[in-house]
């Protein structure tokens, strides 16, 4: 692509520190600190979905949380068009959200109880002066026919809809302000089964007919696939491999990415295993091993990677950060 | 009912709530109670089969009977019009005494439990400071420094009694705050102010309404106690608290004189709790 | 050579609530596991699979009513009273949950509480005991498990309180686990891990289970037979390998095809329109009436029976050609 990215990051780094417990101060112990993210690097480009894919505690959230500004990243930088969005405040804060928005995982929580659909979406309308006077209410209409919510909606609470009628809510709320890239965390995850598919139709459509950038975020691989143009996975708060989603899905280069692939279960029977895809679990990001943060895990480990951290560099079809990449079995 | 500037849900909702409201008994026995406190409380004069502070030497001391319900006291005024005419005096002073504490404690409150650091550090280490003292000893001292008198008593219940608004809003702000439907308003671009006040405290706020409605009951309780002491209303002002101190002289002779003033502070006081109650009951959120 | 059944559960029906209007979870659920199977019963929230998994020991809260049969070696456990269900119940038949850190307590060690389910359920020595306790601990994966016996559950993570729970429920030697969405709350590589071993551990101890999930391919990965929940009721059983790669009702056609497999990226899945009823909205006849692509007004009216096909396969549908011609139409027209 010759495009220029719409968002670009640049060695994004987070850390959250722990307080400190009485017994720690005294005994002086450092205080803990979470390494949530350390040193992502992405180009999002105009127009495309990018996947991002990780188990609970690899950072995506957060990362999806410093995208939309909702965390301040400790290091490091997210640039918008080319221009810097870290730590915004005040109006340019605002002009940025409008451009990107968010939608969370919780339809329980995600909308505020005591407001009707129509307050809330009235609300982001006039906010941002997307409109005035009678059109608010026409916007409203159309809004709620964008993300097919059956007529009569706009005066019920949130209690009164179904949880993916309530993310539908969430994906209006998003779209009132006209934005340019959605982040969606885990937008189906807390759905049923037989209604995820509903509202990434939904997505997938709004996103072909207004031309949105969506970064998908989401810990199950077959709807990441089956949505993204792109796929990055994420270890221990680093981007291990990132490359188009039909080839890292068929030949996944990184051990990490094969490993997570092969341990996601399989609709085909005939695909049983009796071994686990990898053994041993997440280190705590309260800890992250030096070098490879995979070392641990990793069957392919050498003396290497237990030193240096490797940088993401050409292979496969993308990028992946290993330095075993081309002299893995299958690479 | 006017209907006009109310979207169509909002009446139906409101009827809704009432509907559950009345058939409650605690409800309905609170609101009955508060509505006939608040109807003797307006119109004392028109409810009042006497003048409270005309004095009726022919009739001292005598014990209730169908002249005086409530029997009379020491200069022969009528117990059951005095201990009316307190109505509007006990009854203000359960307002007047909770609603500036409500007021700046839940915005205190609101505040410091959405910014939290340094302002909440500050916060915390004032409400130690308030709430070591009990709670009466401190009020008196303040009183004492102010001198007596209604409008000072409110004065010095409300400096320590914000702190219990504000700590309950704070802690509820806190809970709501981390809810993602907060994080949603900051990345829809809201101000700081309308995230707190128009997002998180309406949700916020059904405990603090509970807990007000039981803290009037106790306001009464605590002004009645500091016009025992002389603190608060100043005779020949009818009071609770005053008509009890002046009937203490009188218990083994005209007992009703005590007993009348303190069955309508146990009634009131009830009639707070109930509603509360009720309340707390018929604000919980449905579903999840 | 079919092995013998050990539970069989004839027309369960669990409902809540006043007698007159009850809400009625489970309806008329039948099925059986055998020697050494594992059944998989799957559905999404509310379609009644954990509160079938919960009446089979009779720990419906709050307060279920059961009806039906429940035959555990001959005996009705529908029957029995609390205190001769409290001898079968962690003995023979062993539950884990989904969320082990809510169903551990927090202030006993794990040695403590696995020691514990011995003490009750066998009649083996302090000593003997404490050797079992590292041994189980050992079987479900937990390393250097001797070390570990004085620890707290918070000091172990998810996965591995999910193997503590493991080892806590075959302290007792069941013949029969019950597994409620055991991995829900873990991560992929964790969930793998998990399900490998409770497979390993079944064939190994020839031990029966059933493992509710939402997952169809936790299924597919896991199970030998599936029982396919909706609204209550079961409207499709059959061998896992048979019912995925030729499911015949309408429901469990479009769960199948709503999953991205096979298909085109970014093309419109397939997806099952509205959302499951509620309780106290279930139609007298098919619950998936207002939902199926196929429905008439028979299907409203009249409840489907669970009809047996060819191949040990039932299902409860009244118009299963209708279905398989809609959807291959709709392969087709791919």
């Amino acid at each position: 692509m010759s495009l220029a990215p719409l968002l670009s990051i640049r060695d994004l780094s987070m850390r959250f520190t722990k307080p400190r417990s009485l017994a720690d101060a005294v005994a002086r112990r450092p205080r803990k600190v979470v390494s949530a993210l350390n040193g992502v690097e992405l180009d999002v480009m105009p127009g495309e979905t990018l996947g991002i894919v990780g188990e609970s505690g690899c950072g995506k959230s957060t990362l999806a949380r410093c995208i939309a500004g909702l965390n301040r990243p400790t290091a490091g930088d997210i640039l918008f068009e080319g221009e810097s969005v870290v730590g915004l405040k005040g109006a340019r804060r605002r002009a940025y959200n409008r451009r990107v928005q968010m939608m969370f995982q919780d339809p329980y929580t995600s909308l505020n109880p005591r407001m009707t659909v129509r307050d809330a979406l009235e609300e982001a309308i006039t906010v941002h002066g997307m409109r005035s006077g009678a059109a608010v209410g026409r916007r409203v209409e159309e809004l709620l026919d964008l993300v097919r919510l059956p007529e009569g909606a706009a005066d019920k609470y949130p209690h009164e809809f179904s949880g993916g009628q309530r993310q539908r809510i969430g994906i209006a709320r998003a779209l009132a302000l006209e934005p340019t890239c959605l982040v969606a965390d885990e937008l189906v995850s807390a759905l049923d089964v037989s209604v995820q598919a509903q509202v990434v139709n939904l997505l997938m459509e709004l996103q072909d007919t207004l031309g949105l950038t969506v970064l998908f975020v989401a810990h199950d691989l077959r709807l990441v696939r089956h949505v993204s143009h792109r796929v990055a996975v994420i270890y221990l708060g680093a981007i291990v491999e990132i490359g188009p989603s039909g080839p890292l899905f068929a030949n996944p280069v990184h051990p990490y990415s094969r490993a997570l692939l092969a341990a996601a279960p399989s609709l085909d029977p005939a695909k049983r295993r009796r071994k686990p895809a990898i053994a041993g679990e997440l280190p705590s990001p309260l800890d992250v091993p030096p070098g490879c943060p995979f070392h641990l895990r990793c069957p392919h480990a050498g003396e290497i990677c237990r030193r240096e951290k490797p940088a993401l560099r050409p292979a496969g079809a993308g990028l992946a950060a290993c330095h075993f990449a081309e002299a893995l079995p299958g690479a | 009912m006017s209907a006009v500037t109310l979207p169509a849900a909002r009446p139906s909702r409101l009827k809704a709530f009432l509907a559950r409201a009345f058939a409650k008994p605690a409800f309905v026995t609170g609101f009955a109670i508060l509505v006939l406190s608040l109807a003797l409380a307006l119109f004392p004069g028109v409810l009042a089969p006497y003048d409270p502070l005309a004095f009726d030497l022919d009739a001292i001391q005598q014990g209730p009977s169908l002249a005086h319900l409530f029997g009379t006291d020491n200069f022969g005024r009528d117990m059951l019009s005095r201990v009316i005419w307190a109505y509007s005096v006990d009854m203000q002073m359960a307002f007047f005494a909770t609603v500036f504490a409500l007021l700046i404690g839940v915005t205190t409150g609101a505040i410091v439990g959405y910014y939290g650091g340094i302002a909440d550090m500050i916060f915390g280490r004032c409400v130690d400071a308030i709430i070591t003292f009990p709670f009466l000893v401190l009020v008196i001292a303040i009183v004492a420094v102010l001198g007596p008198g209604l409008v000072n008593m409110y004065v010095a219940i409300t400096a320590v009694n914000w702190v219990y608004y504000a700590r309950l809003t704070r802690a509820e702000i806190m809970a709501q705050k981390a809810n993602d439907y907060a994080a949603a308003g900051r990345v829809l671009g809201y101000s700081d102010t309308r995230i707190i006040f128009r997002h998180l405290l309406p949700n916020a706020i059904s405990p603090v309404i509970v807990y007000w409605m039981t803290d009037m009951a106790l306001a009464i309780l605590l002004g009645s106690s500091l016009g025992y002491l002389g603190l608060g209303a100043q005779p020949p002002a009818a009071e609770w608290g005053v008509l009890i101190a002046e009937g203490r002289n009188f218990l083994m002779t005209a007992w009703w004189m005590s007993l009348t003033p303190g069955i309508a502070i146990v009634v009131t006081g009830l009639g707070f709790s109930l509603l509360g109650d009720a309340l707390a009951d018929l604000l919980r959120p449905k579903g999840r | 050579m079919e092995k013998p059944v050990v539970l069989a559960v004839r027309d369960l029906r669990t409902e809540f609530g006043p007698a007159a209007h009850p809400l009625v979870a489970v309806d008329g659920v039948s099925f059986e596991v055998r020697e050494g199977e594992i059944l998989g019963l799957v559905g999404e929230s509310g379609s009644g699979k954990s509160i079938t998994l919960r009446s089979i020991l009779g720990i419906v809260q709050p307060r279920g009513r059961v009806f039906g049969q429940i035959l555990w070696k001959g005996r009705d456990l529908a029957a029995l009273d609390e205190t001769r269900l409290r001898a079968v119940r962690g003995r023979e038949i062993a539950m884990i949950f989904q969320e082990p850190m809510s169903s551990l307590n927090p202030l006993l060690t794990v040695g403590l509480q696995i020691e514990e389910n011995l003490l009750a359920h066998t009649d083996l020595d302090a000593r003997a005991r404490k050797a079992r306790a590292v041994e189980l601990l050992d079987m479900v994966g937990i390393p250097a498990a001797r070390s570990r016996l004085g620890d707290y559950p918070h000091e172990f993570s998810g996965g591995m309180r999910q193997r503590v729970m493991i080892a806590i429920a075959l302290a007792s030697n069941p013949r029969l686990l019950l597994a409620d969405e055991p991995t829900t709350a873990l991560d992929v590589t964790i969930q793998d891990q998990i399900l490998r071993l409770i497979q390993s551990l079944a064939e190994e101890l020839g031990m029966a289970m059933i493992l509710v999930t939402h997952d169809m391919a936790v299924v597919a990965e896991t199970c030998d037979r599936v029982a396919v929940m909706y609204g209550g009721r079961l409207c499709e059983t059959g061998e896992t390998a048979a019912v995925i790669g030729d499911a015949r009702h309408p429901y469990t056609l479009g769960l199948l095809r709503s999953i991205p497999r096979d298909v085109p990226p970014r093309t419109p899945l397939y997806s099952i329109p509205g959302a499951p009823p509620a309780l106290s909205a279930m139609p007298a006849g098919c619950a998936f009436t207002a939902r199926c692509p196929v429905a008439g007004s028979d299907c409203r009216d009249a409840r489907p029976p669970l009809a047996a096909l060819s191949g040990g396969r039932h299902v409860a549908c009244h118009r299963l050609p209708e279905a398989a011609a809609f959807f291959s139409a709709r392969e087709a027209a791919r």
